[in-house]
């Protein structure tokens, strides 16, 4: 072990000694392989399973096993470059505490809520499961039944999901832990632009002259695209960096503008910008007068809390929040006038020159800007203002859809895009941004899913955080979580999360790869393969498809959410979950099962299991008799392909590292709306906004309006929390990669020294996180990469054992109703 | 302080998954690997770990993993101004460091060219190089090194 080099080469020396004598040393005894048979590794590409950016990344198999992975030089992503993470991939699989077996909880042989977790057989596992579900939707209707998943799983897990709960339970109670991420993206996307994802692509980033980063700490979060912003801010000087934060964090590294501002003024900021871009006469007249329309939107709409919750009952237009008035050019000029530059300064923290500094960038009409945004604009109780204010500003100034000038919502998990938001696992959308409360829509869906009319339910199902108020008030009974955890990520944990998974009228049962603290609050724990333990598909933040094929299996009895939900329908029939009257009206789906309505319906099995790559393994391909993926792909495929969101064949995406929707006529498109770039624009219309009927996009006039929970004399810090480089999400996967662990085992408590010293405390304290709603154990870090300002800490989620939601505020944005995880009033006191 | 630490041991020896297997149930609060505690218990989190400063090299899982870094990098500055990685790693300073060059890749642009300095995009050396904490592993990693496997030539794929 400890051999110094002259002994390494002495030892070895003997070794080459007897080669040179012609010695036949057994082949173990050579310090070297060389052939060609037993060097060979199998190499195949696959998206990184972490982040929003859709890296590449080639695999190497070998007897069954992930040996390696490295960045891919074809991916026009990260040309070969992955983050500390995406290096590690090859470990994920492999964390020895894999869930083996399904394990219900269970007393003296029988379900128990109270029992330990034993062992059962898929069969005992699917049996409770529907037993609960019968009687629930009997007694209860299909309201009392529920899933939760997220932007993980993959397309057509995410598509049979919904098909499953919208068209087969008839339940809209459907939510992806996207909601958490990125509904507040897609909000402002349908508001301003009336279609949802970016516009421009990763592309703007070799093009662009200025980026700001508003809420955005990429140089952890996104690490690949910080390389391209680093690459392009170091290789062309006259590129300016603007980093805007409620705290220093290592993106500040790259800045060439640093912001700290107070939170929640971003909101203010964003209008000092459009009135400046105004009162300068920067304007785009002739862009503006063209593309956009003006609108103001309501004020005072709440906090997104539950209805008893005194700041609901005293806002005044809670009902009403998501309307708007139209304005023209003139009132908008008026409303922004008050943003001016003392008055925002003043509210926001921010110096005066660095405000301006920043307005210019937008200002200046020879500067090409990119805007980039992620938790800090979503993750805001005003977060579908906050993306309507950062349109307003790219489209006064024309700085859209064009290279370098763009706009650019980065999101958080590897599918949010693919998944969440193309597929439409929220609970009121379907796919193709098409949602349940239009008839027109669920008339499109139905028809091509094949089922009766009325299925569909039109009103909107619970969202992610009235999932968990639903479960703690008995309304939802029957639950099912698939590849997330959302016990550890969801806020108040104490108040809603917990009593809602505990309720002992709720049966909660939790897919995962791991055991996790969702997998302890449940009652029932599936296991389930993960990444290339089976085929599967991505869609990234720049609108890129992605797909990679199984290339190992899973352990024990682990099987994919795919499987899970389709082997899960068989145990209906349609008289057990539908109407009589839709019955009655449509007798020939009398007595089917789920799995023959959603799954058999003339589309789905329409490719044989001879289509699929005999090279890869399928399992699910195998076990139902048909190429499953293709043929849900396919059908998937049908509802956006001549509507904006033209998927390629699904033949194709196997042999491209990922294209980016519109695929039509075989070419992806890296540009939407402009003339040219977009087949969708018609000729001679220079930009089009074609979400909107009239093709302009909307600017809105929508005001700085308070946190709902700030700091006071006792809760006298703000709290932000959020992600660390080497950890993805709760560390599920993360945490189990001893690299990663080391790197970063245990959540602190990022602190100003000042704070620290105010309060008696040292570095590496032990400290209690208090709010009104639950506290936490952590220690103090004064030194570390973050460094939050006086009156504000920074805590991480990923730690399982240090769990912070339990402290967090469940206040949502009342439009998207995603949560804000980065500001509540908490106090720190040692433990 | 090491109640989690030595709990973590002893139920990973007991929750290994051939006790699993075994259809042994396991109670609530041992179910989640990573806590081994109630939900609604707070443990007392682990003394803040040191740095691993051994300046040992640590054997890489397979070739192309970005080296792990085996000393302090404590308030090493990499921003606008300074890289201080590079001030030892780079490869004119390898002389009087003799530390490791950084690897022929990290003077690549995108598109595979050699420059004549560090590529831009391979600046911020923390996004793929760690340092290491003496923390004490929640779980095991069972990864096997294709050394092994090739050991083993018997073993047959799929």
């Amino acid at each position: 072990m400890s051999m110094n080099r002259r002994e390494f080469m002495k030892a070895n020396a003997a070794i080459a000694a007897a080669g040179v004598a012609g010695m036949a040393l057994p082949a173990s005894a050579s310090n070297l392989i060389t052939s060609s048979e037993q060097t060979k590794l199998e190499w195949n590409k696959a998206p990184c399973r972490f982040c929003g950016t859709g890296c590449s990344v080639i695999v190497a198999t070998r007897d069954g096993k992930v040996v390696a992975t490295h960045g891919d030089a074809k991916s026009e992503v990260n040309k070969g470059l992955n983050c500390v993470k995406g290096y590690f991939l090859s470990k994920i699989m492999y964390g020895r505490d894999r869930l083996q077996t399904p394990m219900l909880r269970m007393t003296d042989g029988k379900y128990d809520k109270n029992g330990e977790f034993t062992p059962v057989s898929w069969d005992t596992a699917f049996d409770t499961m529907a037993e609960k579900w019968k009687k629930t939707i009997k007694a209860k209707g299909p309201t009392a039944v529920g899933m939760f998943g997220s932007g993980q799983w993959t397309v057509w897990e995410g598509y049979a999901a919904v098909k499953l709960m919208k068209a087969g339970f008839g339940s809209n109670n459907i939510d992806p832990n996207a909601r958490h991420c990125m509904a507040s993206a897609v909000g402002g996307f349908m508001r301003t632009f009336g279609i949802d994802e970016p516009m421009g692509c990763y592309d703007d980033m070799e093009a662009a002259d200025a980026f700001v980063l508003w809420g955005s700490n990429m140089a952890e979060m996104h690490p690949i695209l910080w390389t391209r912003v680093t690459d392009r801010r170091l290789s062309a000087p006259h590129v300016k960096v603007a980093v805007l934060s409620t705290f220093q964090h290592r993106s500040f590294d790259l800045a060439d503008l640093p912001i700290v501002f107070t939170p929640q003024t971003d909101l203010a900021m964003l209008n000092f910008i459009a009135n400046y871009i105004i009162q300068n006469d920067k304007v785009d007249k002739d862009f503006i007068s063209k593309h956009v329309n003006f609108r103001k939107g309501e004020t005072d709409i709440g906090y997104g809390l539950r209805a008893s919750h005194p700041l609901q009952k005293k806002a005044k237009n809670v009902s009403t929040a998501g309307d708007s008035t139209p304005i023209d050019f003139e009132e908008f000029k008026k409303f922004v006038a008050d943003y001016d530059v003392e008055s925002v300064s003043k509210l926001s923290g921010v110096p005066e020159h660095k405000l301006i500094e920043l307005a210019e960038l937008y200002a200046d009409p020879k500067k090409k800007v990119t805007s980039f945004w992620t938790m800090g604009f979503n993750q805001h109780t005003r977060g579908v203002w906050c993306n309507n204010l950062i349109y307003n500003i790219h489209l006064l100034v024309g700085k859209i859809s064009t290279p370098g000038n763009s706009p650019f919502s980065l999101t958080g998990q590897p599918s949010a895009c693919g998944t969440a938001r193309e597929v439409g696992t929220f609970s009121h959308r379907l796919p193709a941004d098409m949602e349940v409360n239009n008839p027109k829509h669920r008339k499109i869906a139905e028809d091509i899913w094949n089922i009766p009319e009325g299925i569909i339910p039109p009103k909107p199902g619970y969202h992610a955080v009235e999932q968990n108020r639903r479960l703690k008030d008995g309304d939802l009974n029957c639950y099912w979580v698939q590849v997330n955890n959302n016990m550890q990520a969801a806020a108040n944990m104490n108040e809603e999360g917990l009593p809602g998974y505990r309720n002992p009228d709720n049966f909660i049962v939790v897919s995962d790869a791991y055991p996790t603290v969702t997998t302890q609050a449940g009652d029932l724990i599936l296991p389930s393969a993960m990444w290339v333990e089976k085929e599967g598909a991505y869609g990234n933040a720049e609108r890129r498809t992605q797909f990679w094929h199984q290339m190992v299996q899973a352990p024990g009895e682990s099987m994919s959410d795919l499987w899970q939900l389709m082997e899960f329908s068989k145990r209906f029939t349609t008289d057990e979950v539908w109407s009589k009257e839709v019955l009655a009206a449509n007798p020939e789906y009398k007595g089917k099962t789920l799995f023959e309505v959603l799954f058999q319906n003339g589309n789905v099995e329409k490719f044989p299991l001879s289509d699929a790559d005999p090279k890869f393994m399928n399992n699910e391909a195998k076990h139902f008799g048909f190429y499953v993926q293709k043929g849900l792909f396919e059908e998937y495929a049908q509802f956006g392909r001549g509507h904006g969101h033209d998927l390629a064949d699904f033949d194709r995406y196997h042999e491209e590292h990922g294209l980016r929707w519109p695929v039509v006529d075989g070419k992806e498109t890296k540009w939407r709306y402009r003339e040219g770039a977009d087949p969708y624009v018609k000729a001679g219309k220079g930009f089009e906004f074609y979400g909107k009927p009239d093709g302009k996009a909307i600017i809105f006039a929508l005001p700085y309006e308070p946190a709902p929970e700030v700091p006071d004399e006792e809760f006298d810090i703000w709290l932000s929390t959020g992600r660390v480089l080497e950890h993805w999400h709760s560390g599920s996967m993360t945490q189990r990669v001893p690299e990663l662990y080391k790197a970063f085992p245990d959540a602190v408590c990022f602190m100003h020294p000042d704070d620290a010293k105010k309060r008696g405390l040292r570095r590496g304290d032990e400290v209690k996180v208090i709010s009104r709603r639950g506290e936490i154990k952590t220690r103090v870090e004064t030194r570390g990469r973050n460094k939050p300002p006086i009156g504000l800490v920074f805590v991480p989620w990923f730690d399982a054992s240090q769990l912070i939601n339990k402290v967090t505020l469940d206040a949502t944005d009342p439009l998207s109703k995603q949560t804000d995880f980065k500001k509540c009033a908490v106090k720190i006191v040692k433990a | 302080m090491k109640t989690r630490n030595v709990l973590s041991v002893f139920v990973l020896l007991s929750l290994s998954f051939s006790a699993m297997a075994e259809t042994a149930p396991v109670p609530e609060d041992k179910v989640a690997t990573l806590r081994l505690a109630p939900i609604d218990i707070e443990p007392t989190p682990p003394a803040m770990q040191k740095v691993i400063n051994s300046d040992v090299k640590q054997v890489r899982n397979y070739p192309m993993q970005p080296p792990i870094i085996p000393h302090r990098i404590d308030g090493y500055q990499i921003d606008l101004k300074v890289n201080k990685c590079m001030q030892c790693h780079a490869r004119n300073s390898t002389g009087h460091s003799q530390a490791p060059m950084v690897s022929v890749t990290h003077y690549m642009d995108r598109e595979n060219n050699f420059l004549a300095s560090l590529s831009p995009r391979r600046y911020y050396c923390t996004q793929c190089h760690v340092s290491q904490l003496d923390a004490k592993l929640l779980v095991e990693n069972d990864f096997v090194d294709v050394k092994e496997l090739m050991k083993n030539p018997a073993k047959t794929e799929h």
